[in-house]
């Protein structure tokens, strides 16, 4: 079983190394010369000739791509993303500053998701073709379809401009830093991003305890004189076994999510900040956040490894 | 012994007329999709889209692209059916042109991927072994990485265009179908019949052409409905954050975000809502013709 | 309990009145096509300390009379009228609490063995736990623990202290049947209904399960409702039979009686169908042969590859035998004995990793792609399962001609298709099912398909593995003398791989006895399995239960069929 962890690691090391290659080649191919836009347009002939020299030189860009790279690699692992191009401030501080947010925004739409969809998906099982199940199949396949920022132009439309209830965007309104004001602040963009959780999760959790409940080992529990709750409490364990690793790799997934929904709610999280580095062209930024992403979905796959192979005794004895 | 003649008795008994018609199990599902009237519904809708995006030129009032400052943001009229623009382009024609950007889209990164995914899929599962080890790995990997960021990463190093747009998103869509064409194929491989054809003779070719890639068909074919919906769902995400399609050329995710000022939002539903439900709606019908193709190959999965 | 145990001779019909009473039971299950009627008019009855044996072909009913007296119902399903009384009282009528004090508590069931029988993610232990305490709510757990442990000792589980420990995985599927029953017998139930208990299991263990049965009626005056499709297993335990067939009873007798002289057509049918050899002459005594051996077979190994550090599984170890041009050898086993392997690693479907297979002088191993497949023509296989060796995508007619297409590329489409309608000929199908899927056709008619295709190139040798275990017993022998009757017309020699002796005796002129991938026995096919050589082939040959009443008992008496610790 470690051996075979061990082994999952590694690989998961290899593939983040191909990651920050592949984006180090990124870097060098995108088009336009990072070092020229540094230039100040009054410079010019001659003396542009040596700023762009030094800069090459400050920046290390006159050394051996290899050399780069392992510079580059090196200063990653220390927390050194660079700077921004745009307003010169570090990336791994400007990251780091918009990761609250973000994880209070993704926290607890995940949570939320996952109170609604287990209880939603087990139902819908249970009272498998009754109306009950065709409205939670249906809510959730129409949560997946219309896209979340249609959904959110939608609810401000509804609750920001016609009801006036809800704030349409930010964190905090102006001036305030109370609790009261972040949770409705929050209310429309956790919302959202929770429905379109629980709509995936949900679909899941039914179709995995329809499964298990078709098993021959909940026909034994009745037999044994235990009661059909009981039974699905069966079918509920061995169904969120798999829900688990499907949980731990669907974040990767919700911080698309997230970033959308930043954009319509103007929540200062790192998916905002994506956005204004795609928009301006901010390189560093963007291959910041692109390592970061890297790195959550390895780790989110490791610990889907992890989970399978402690929780489930058909993997972990073998 | 005396048993002759009692094999017959015992199938007839169990439901088989002898007038029992030609029936093979395709043919069934056929019929049991066109009876399910959530799927009907969706083929229709989405059939009537696409046709109505293919003849965009012939039925656009206007020229999509056609700025008219003198008829800036009008409410729908007759003139303009659902009105115009800030900058007075026709918003119905916009539409339909839009409709051709995230359709093609959608359709081509959705077949490149199936293509590809089926492909890798069925090598993985035939061959098996390492190769089949490294592939999984790599789907497993694959699957996790989140469309939307590598996108807007891309993007935005490289900038963003509509080939890329195709190119990444069949890129990160393949390994859906790759392993359910796997998972099929490896089931089929110990199936008996395969087998069979094994020890019959009959070459890998015969092999691959008549037993599996018809077994295989119809899962991938529900996967490649799923995947047009997940696509033209991506597309419209990208070009609403601005990553994808790029303006003055139009797509249903571009037109929602030429309107997110609050102005616009409360005052001027004609710019947001149309695109926003024919996304919606060419979403929810190709995920219905999707399910029922699954619920037509097998009826006993309700689901 | 105050009733004496009974003596399977002794009068059952005594005052103790029926434990268990299933009278006129009526069962409709509602479908999309409208309401089909599963069961019709069902009596039977149990008396205490009694083995009910309910024995029928698929379709019968038999399963659904025993969830019905469970409750453990479809929901689609409905008792249209009839009752079921247990000491009095009718099931039917209970209301789902009441009937939860009954199940696992006075009624206990044992199922089928199946991987999933037991829940996968829950200990052994844990899940024969949780059966006491749903009966015993105010038990500690260290009282439920020690109960369990008893039970797994009763029935025979080693080092339960231990082995509780693991989950289902872990166990064989014989220790997986003895933990249902550990389960079922926890609680000390009145009345265990057994399913099909022993059906998914060789049979020297099914012979062990059986006696772990019969030892649990003797010793605490168990009832037994026994459903099983197996005559043999009807015959070795039952003291009373009832035989059903389309959801009706169609008799019921005392076993020996009813073995003796069955009254109704389909039960004297369905013992008929029961390949008893030994009744009629030796058919064939193989020509002494001056021929090149059909198929010769020498030091074969086969080893499947683990992966590519670890050693792989010697499935077959050094083997060889040769089955003479025209003649049948049975190939006998339990599973992981290698007799499917053989068969396998003969058509290519196996890696040779040693020793040499020739079929009509032509070795096998070292043929270039082109010449194993050109050799592949002088034999054909015929699978186990024909649900699954059709491909269900295509017609009768495209699954025969596949051989064809491979091996007689010059013959035209009019030929092929005469050569497909003279083969349905051969094995008694309408020519016109050409055209039919196989979803249309029975299980019989399936394998008979699947025969005709094996015979399309008309090979010199035929693997059958396992030809005819999923079927009925009455359809098997429909099969079965299809099969027999082409053989001698046909002429082809036939390796024929199967775990039932009785079939082998039946079709065999010669038998091989495998274990564990080696040969241990081999000889003339009567010779072996009446007056076998070895312990092995004896304790087979006892396992196999036989059916007939007397003789089964007689067997008993000498206690030859005592669990054997493994």
């Amino acid at each position: 079983m470690l051996r075979v962890l061990l082994i999952r690691l590694l690989s998961s090391v290899a593939v983040f190394l191909l990651i920050a290659v592949g984006l180090f080649a990124l870097v060098r191919l995108a088009p336009g010369d990072p070092v020229e836009m540094m230039v100040p347009p009054e410079v010019s002939g001659a003396d542009r000739e040596a700023f762009t020299e030094a800069a090459r030189a400050r920046l290390g860009l006159d050394q051996p791509l290899v050399v780069q790279f392992v510079r580059w690699l090196g200063g990653l692992l220390t927390g050194d993303l660079g700077y921004s191009y745009t307003n010169g401030q570090p990336v791994g501080d400007l990251l780091v500053g918009r990761l609250g947010p973000t994880a209070l925004l993704m926290g607890s739409a995940l949570t939320i998701g996952l109170l609604v969809a287990v209880p939603a998906g087990v139902i819908a099982a249970v009272r498998r073709n009754t109306v009950v199940d065709y409205t939670v199949s249906s809510v959730s396949v129409v949560a997946i379809s219309v896209p979340s920022f249609f959904l959110g132009m939608l609810a401000i439309y509804t609750f920001a401009v016609r009801l006036q209830v809800l704030p349409s965007s930010g964190m905090y309104s102006p001036g305030s830093d109370g609790l009261g004001d972040l949770l409705t602040h929050m209310i429309m963009p956790v919302g959202l991003l929770a429905l379109a959780n629980a709509a995936a999760f949900t679909r899941y959790v039914r179709s995995g305890v329809l499964e298990e409940l078709g098993k021959d080992y909940v026909r034994t529990i009745i037999a044994k004189g235990g009661t059909s709750a009981r039974a699905l409490g069966h079918a509920l364990r061995n169904s969120l076994m798999s829900l688990i690793t499907v949980l731990a790799l669907t974040i990767p997934g919700s911080l698309s999510g997230a970033v959308v929904l930043e954009q319509i709610f103007a929540w200062p999280g790192m998916g905002q900040l994506a956005i204004y580095a795609l928009t301006n062209r901010d390189y560093p930024i963007l291959i910041g956040f692109g390592l970061y992403v890297a790195l959550l979905v390895l780790i989110c796959n490791l610990i889907a490894d992890v989970c399978y192979t402690i929780i489930d005794p058909r993997v972990r004895t073998a | 012994m005396t048993t002759q003649g009692l094999e017959p008795t015992v199938a007839t008994d169990s439901g088989l007329a002898p007038a029992a018609t030609e029936s093979s199990p395709d043919k069934l599902a056929l019929r049991r999709f066109m009876r399910n009237p959530a799927a009907m519904i969706g083929a229709v809708v989405l059939l009537l889209t696409v046709l109505a995006s293919l003849l965009a030129p012939l039925i656009s009032p206007y020229p999509p692209t056609e700025i008219d400052l003198t008829n800036v943001r009008q409410p729908p009229s007759g003139e303009h059916l659902l009105g115009t623009d800030s900058t007075g382009r026709d918003v119905f024609s916009r539409l339909l042109a839009g409709g051709q950007v995230s359709l093609m889209v959608g359709f081509s990164a959705a077949l490149t991927a199936v293509a590809f995914g089926t492909l890798v899929g069925i090598l993985a599962g035939w061959f098996g072994g390492i190769v089949d080890g490294i592939i999984s790995r790599l789907i497993d990997i694959m699957l996790s990485l989140p469309a939307v960021l590598v996108i807007i990463v891309l993007a935005g190093v490289i900038g963003p265009s509509v080939p890329m747009l195709i190119l990444v998103i069949a890129g990160l869509a393949w390994p859906t179908p790759a392993r359910i064409a796997r998972g099929v194929v490896l089931s089929l491989r110990e199936e008996e019949f395969v087998q069979a054809a094994r020890a019959i003779g009959s070459r890998t070719r015969f092999i691959l052409a008549r037993h599996l890639l018809p077994g295989a068909l119809p899962p991938i074919v529900v996967s490649a409905t799923l995947l047009v919906a997940e696509s033209v769902l991506l597309e419209s995400s990208l070009s609403f954050l601005g990553a994808g399609v790029q303006p003055p050329q139009s797509s249903w995710g571009n037109m929602l975000n030429e309107a997110q000022s609050l102005t616009v939002l409360s005052s001027m539903p004609w710019l947001w809502v149309p695109p926003g439900l024919m996304i919606a709606l060419v979403v929810l019908s190709a995920m219905a013709v999707g399910d029922g193709i699954r619920d037509a190959i097998d009826p006993r999965k309700n689901s | 309990m105050t009733h004496e145990t009974n003596r399977p001779d002794q009068d059952v019909q005594g005052d103790a009145g029926p434990l268990l009473s299933v009278r006129d039971l009526t069962l409709d299950i509602s479908t999309p096509h409208g309401t089909a009627r599963i069961l019709e008019a069902v009596s039977l009855q149990v008396h205490p300390g009694e083995i009910v044996g309910v024995v029928g072909e698929s379709g019968s009913g038999k399963s659904m009379t025993a969830l019905s007296v469970m409750r453990i119902l479809p929901t689609t399903a409905r008792i249209a009228s009839g009752g079921i009384d247990f000491e009095g009282v009718d099931l039917a009528t209970l209301s789902a609490r009441q009937m939860r004090t009954i199940r696992g508590r006075r009624i206990a069931m044992v199922f089928q063995d199946h991987m999933t029988t037991l829940d996968p993610v829950i200990s052994i232990g844990a899940q024969i736990e949780e059966a006491y305490r749903l009966h015993h709510r105010s038990a500690s757990r260290a009282e439920a623990r020690a109960q369990m442990l008893e039970v797994l000792t009763q029935v025979g589980v080693p080092d339960p202290e231990e082995r509780s420990k693991q989950y289902p995985h872990q166990w064989s599927g014989g220790m997986r049947q003895r933990a249902v029953i550990a389960m079922a017998l926890i609680n000390d139930p009145d009345l265990i209904i057994a399913d099909e208990p022993t059906t998914a299991l060789d049979v020297t263990i099914q012979a062990e399960i059986l006696a772990v049965l019969r030892e649990l009626r003797d010793r605490r005056g168990l009832s037994i409702l026994l459903i099983t499709h197996d005559m043999g297993v009807i015959a070795d335990m039952a003291d009373r039979i009832v035989v059903m067939k389309q959801g009706k009873v169609v008799e019921t007798g005392e076993v020996h009686a009813l073995f003796a002289s069955p009254e109704h057509p389909y039960t004297r049918t369905l013992l008929d169908a029961v390949p008893q050899p030994g009744d009629d002459p030796a058919a064939s005594t193989a020509e002494e042969t001056s021929q090149p051996a059909a198929l010769e077979v020498k030091d074969l190994v086969v080893q499947y590859r683990r992966s590519w550090r670890r050693q792989g599984v010697r499935a077959v170890d050094g083997v060889s035998f040769t089955v003479p041009s025209g003649s049948v050898v049975g190939l006998v086993g339990e599973s992981g004995s290698g007799k499917s392997t053989i068969g396998k690693a003969v058509v290519g479907l196996a890696p040779i990793t040693a020793g040499s297979v020739l079929v009509e002088g032509t070795d096998l191993r070292g043929l270039d792609r082109a010449a194993a497949r050109t050799a592949r023509r002088s034999y054909g296989m015929v699978f186990q399962d024909p649900a699954s060796s059709l491909n269900p995508r295509m017609t009768i007619g495209q699954c025969i001609t596949e051989p064809l297409l491979a091996h007689r590329r010059d013959l035209s489409a009019a030929a092929r298709r005469e050569r497909v309608t003279e083969l349905l000929e051969q094995v008694e199908l309408p020519a016109a099912w050409i055209t039919r899927f196989p979803h249309e056709l029975s299980g019989g008619q399936r394998q008979r398909v699947g025969i005709a295709r094996a015979l399309a190139p008309e090979p010199e040798l035929l693997i059958a593995d396992e030809p005819t275990s999923a079927l009925d017993v009455s359809v098997q022998a429909a099969v079965l003398e299809v099969f027999q009757d082409l053989q001698q017309r046909l002429g082809f020699s036939c390796l024929f791989i199967s775990h039932d002796l009785a079939v082998v005796e039946l079709v065999s002129e010669s038998v091989i006895v495998l274990q564990g991938g080696r040969i241990v026995e081999q000889g003339d096919a009567r010779t072996v399995l009446r007056t076998p050589q070895t312990e092995y082939t004896r304790r087979l040959v006892d396992a196999a239960p036989i059916p007939d009443p007397a003789r089964q008992r007689d067997r008993q008496l000498t206690g030859t069929t005592a669990p054997h610790t493994p």
